[in-house]
């Protein structure tokens, strides 16, 4: 628990942090510019909302359409990407307070990680 | 009966891809990113965040439904609260344990926020974004007291180990937190807030660990970044199941905004933006009665 463990914990999430947005972006912005290239016609109409489109909540889906080039699917899994950056920050904080030996803080990360994961098992 | 055949018939289609508004894609994406950036930019510099600006704008300019709004928001203030993290944590103001304490809190009032967002109509969500506005504005501008007391460390802070010390000028400083269940119950209701309008609620994230908790001010602002991004992640999977996330929507909208609070945060440490702040906080209060009035008459 000596406050340079702690800065090294703190200094190595925000890399993996740096590291996740950019990857992330990089890949939102490939899609975005297949999306664009490949579209022609008016935007979409987004004045109402009609539900999720199908496909989209599942994973595998994703990266089927990826695997296919789906400009959509590439934004979608570049969005997965940023969500999951934060996710894996709190997954760093598991394991470097537990290195630190300081099972209380270990703990709480654990805590925040399933809150985190519930969230993509609730249904609706 | 019919009409719920009709509906899951719609779904399969992706509805929202045939009607257009005359507008061509590729201008229509260009117009969002650009707005995006401004909103970015604005964010930055009032210290509120891109998502506080850019869904107002969306909604009230762009026509577009506050669920789709909402989603393409979340999604930037993920990019722009990790971006932005990353910079500070070489500094040493943030705390990563005050930080993971009361992420417990703000993930579950995201839960929380992101479930009522299917429950409460499009025009009461209206209302409280533009009351988070009128808020936020205010908070923005408001004096910020330096140096807090610490005459009174609490007893729960110790024993949860809720301290730190971060650099004043050369030297290091403690401190320690005070008012722990206030700061902790704020923070669920900052958490709520970022799930219900997919907003990053810096503002009263900061409420809490400088207002109630007596932490400096830089530890406040800077851990509360730091905690923004893990907060919308919990909403961000229930956004995900329920549609409101659209791919190419959030494209622009996201690099945007990442783009434009990027360049803001490069302004705000060179340029003098007292006067720049008061032109743009007057514009956020225009959004929130703007917000507040479609609310209350019904055009969400």
């Amino acid at each position: 628990m000596t406050p340079g463990a702690d800065q090294r914990l703190e200094i190595a999430m925000g890399n993996m942090l740096r590291i996740g947005v950019t990857v992330a972006a990089l890949v939102v912005l490939a899609g975005g510019i297949l999306y664009l290239a490949q579209s022609g016609g008016p935007p979409p109409d987004y004045t109402h909302f009609h539900g999720a489109p199908a496909g989209s909540e599942h994973i595998s889906g994703i990266l089927a359409g990826v695997l296919k080039l789906d400009s959509k699917s590439l934004i979608e899994s570049g969005i997965l990407l940023l969500i999951a950056t934060p996710i894996g920050r709190v997954l760093m904080g598991v394991v470097g307070f537990s290195l630190m030996k300081d099972r209380f803080y270990a703990a709480i990360s654990a805590v925040v990680l399933a809150i985190l994961l519930l969230s993509f098992v609730t249904k609706r | 009966m019919a009409s719920a055949l009709f509906r899951r018939g719609e779904l399969d289609e992706r509805p929202y891809l045939k009607k257009g508004n005359g507008l061509n894609t590729l201008v229509f994406s260009l117009e969002i990113c650009v707005t995006s950036i401004l909103a970015g930019f604005l964010g930055a510099l009032t210290g509120l965040g891109g998502g506080v600006v850019i869904v107002p704008v969306l909604c009230l300019l762009f026509k577009i439904d506050l669920h789709y709004a909402i989603g393409a928001s979340l999604v930037s203030v993920i990019a722009t609260s990790s971006g932005a993290a990353a910079a500070y944590v070489r500094d040493g103001y943030s705390n990563i344990r005050i930080g993971m304490f009361l992420e417990v809190a703000t993930t579950l009032g995201a839960l929380l926020g992101a479930y009522l967002v299917a429950k409460v109509s499009t025009d009461w969500i209206g209302v409280v974004f533009g009351a988070v506005l009128l808020y936020s504005a205010w908070a923005s501008l408001r004096n910020r007291t330096t140096a807090p007391s610490n005459f009174h460390p609490d007893s729960l802070a110790v024993r949860l180990n809720l301290r730190g010390s971060y650099p004043v000028n050369g030297g290091k400083e403690d401190y320690v937190a005070e008012h722990v269940p206030a700061g902790f119950g704020i923070m669920f209701i900052a958490g709520t807030l970022s799930g219900l309008l997919g907003i990053g609620s810096g503002a009263v994230k900061v409420l809490a660990m400088d207002q109630a908790m007596k932490l400096p001010f830089k530890v406040s602002t800077t851990t509360s970044n730091f905690m923004i991004g893990v907060t919308a992640a919990a909403s961000a999977g229930v956004y995900l199941s329920r549609g409101y996330i659209l791919p190419e929507l959030a494209m622009p909208v996201m690099l945007g905004v990442l783009v434009g609070s990027l360049a803001g945060s490069r302004v705000l440490v060179h340029a003098q933006v007292k006067a720049l702040r008061l032109v743009f906080s007057a514009v956020i209060v225009a959004l929130g009665a703007e917000m507040i009035f479609s609310g209350l008459t019904g055009r969400f």
